[in-house]
């Protein structure tokens, strides 16, 4: 049997987005909205340990929400705004206990709190607090800034939405396109801040969780967009290596090492039957396909790196960028040799000389090609620039194992 | 909502032009301002005479300093505006996106305060 809080914890989990997206459409007030629902669950919090849980916890939560956000309309809306308040309770009653979830709701919510006129930082936070249903608290540690530094960041970016008059909109088809690319780089971003966390612990399941979440989401909104369902494979066959990427000790485990027994094979399937039937055109659904190459592999040395250097070919040419170039330079070293790798490197050198990354990879090619004292040279260079300590002690390792 | 569009680009870029591309380029802004007007979007619109023009003031201890040029030398300046009425932001990014001078310089889109 589930406890209040528990049952409480899980509505507000699952029902925030939806239960705000409404109320956001109907009021235009972000802070009304978020507001009156978490009031709704602050009351079942105290009235339901004795009065018992409602036979449809939503249905109460919601339509206690609805019941707070006319109150407020009522108490505070004076003068001109009187008029709109009016409107807004007569729409608000009228939907009983039932959300009435147009299920544009949520998608104009995840295009207005992902507006360009926004800065990113401020997209990801309120995408995690509105959308995702995350407490400050909860997005704070997530991303290590103080709780009040989150906050404020919140409330000037809702401010921002009001007096810049962002609107609540999904945009026009000949906008999507781009549009969505912003969406799709929220979503990507709270994952690799979560995957590659860039301080301290190495993975943080919850915001991966919440990134892969929020991509099933937009591929549920928006179906049949082939970079959309691209992203949440990638997501998938990503995450689905997390318990192999790290020791009992914390450590960094590389693919190569990895126990393959621990990768989460339910989300390998899935991953892989997404990218089984989506073209291979856009960045994310050739990521998505790379990642499916290693998670294919039974074995390290099952690896297609054939497959997998030429794709990167392919990405390079949809989405140049040195750090893409890196990893094909490292998938040729692997398919045809290190030499081959460090020639396709060295042009990089200027674009990624503060990448650890880079180093790292220079590095691994050196010791491969039997260079040990140059190798060396490149894992201290790796270790200057590293932020997290798993991967420094990673680094560490690696150094003290070359052979010099 | 009404917002303002500043319109920055680099003055000596546009002096440097020919009779005929200077030509081109105010065709395209009166192609522009006619459809605002015709849609009742546009409320005002001017071209600004160059910072060599510019006169700064300020009042300081209640003393009036009056200075040559403009309050900041900057890259891009400011070289003209809109001013807009539509319904929300997207609509003011849409019309900012077709302003001539966006393809050289920036357009800064201010939301004017109620």
């Amino acid at each position: 049997m589930a406890t209040v809080a528990e049952v409480v914890d899980r509505a507000y989990r699952d029902d925030t987005g939806r239960a705000v997206a409404t109320l956001i459409r109907v009021t235009r007030d972000f802070d009304l909205a978020e507001e009156a629902w978490q009031d709704a669950c602050e009351q079942a919090l105290r009235t339901w340990p004795q009065r018992g849980v409602p036979r449809d916890p939503t249905a109460w939560l919601f339509t206690a929400a609805r019941n707070r956000a006319i109150d407020r309309l009522r108490r505070e809306r004076v003068g001109r705004e009187k008029t709109a308040a009016a409107m807004q309770i007569a729409e608000l009653e009228a939907m009983g206990d039932d959300m009435h979830e147009i299920p544009d709701d949520r998608l104009r919510l995840l295009f207005t709190c992902c507006h360009p006129s926004l800065a990113l930082d401020a997209r990801v936070a309120l995408t995690l607090r509105t959308v995702a249903g995350l407490s400050t608290k909860e997005i704070a540690r997530a991303f290590l800034v103080p709780e009040p530094t989150l906050g404020q960041r919140l409330t000037r970016a809702k401010r921002k939405i009001r007096d810049a008059g962002i609107p609540y909109v999904v945009p026009p088809r000949e906008a999507l396109p781009d549009r969505l690319d912003g969406v799709r780089a929220v979503v990507y971003l709270v994952f690799n801040e979560g995957y590659e966390a860039t301080e301290g612990e190495l993975i943080r399941t919850d915001l991966c969780a919440e990134a892969i979440r929020l991509a099933r989401l937009l591929d549920h909104l928006i179906p049949d967009e082939p970079e959309s369902r691209g992203l949440l494979a990638l997501l998938l066959l990503q995450h689905a290596r997390r318990a192999a990427r790290t020791d009992a000790a914390g450590d960094l485990v590389t693919l190569e090492d990895q126990d393959r027994s621990r990768w989460d094979h339910e989300l390998i399937d899935e991953g892989l039957a997404l990218v089984d039937e989506s073209p291979r055109t856009g960045s994310y659904q050739l990521q998505a396909a790379i990642a499916a190459c290693h998670d294919r592999a039974p074995r390290p040395e099952d690896t297609d790196w054939a497959q997998i250097a030429s794709l990167y070919d392919e990405l390079e040419r949809v989405r140049p960028s040195p750090v893409v170039a890196l990893n094909r330079a490292v998938a040729v070293a692997m398919a045809d040799g290190p030499d081959a790798g460090l020639r396709l490197l060295d042009p990089l050198a200027d674009d990624l000389d503060r990448y650890h990354h880079f180093h790292a990879a220079r590095a691994d090619l050196l010791r491969r090609a039997g260079r040990g004292t140059e190798a060396a040279a490149a894992y201290d260079r790796a270790l200057a620039l590293v932020g997290n300590d798993t991967e420094r002690r990673y680094l560490e390792r690696r150094r003290a194992a070359l052979a010099l | 909502m009404k917002y303002l569009l500043l319109i920055y680009a680099d003055e000596h870029g546009f002096e440097g032009m020919s009779e005929e591309e200077r030509h081109e380029v105010y065709a395209a802004y009166e192609v522009l301002m006619k459809d605002l007007s015709e849609k009742g979007q546009s409320l005002a619109g001017d071209e600004l005479q160059p910072t060599s023009t510019a006169t700064t003031v300020q009042i300081r201890n209640g003393e009036r300093l009056v200075t040559d040029g403009p309050y900041a030398e900057t890259k891009e300046q400011l070289g003209g505006y809109f001013l807009i009425d539509v319904d929300d932001l997207d609509a003011a990014i849409d019309i900012a996106a077709r302003i001539p001078s966006v393809h050289q310089g920036s357009i800064e889109v201010r939301p004017i305060a109620d």
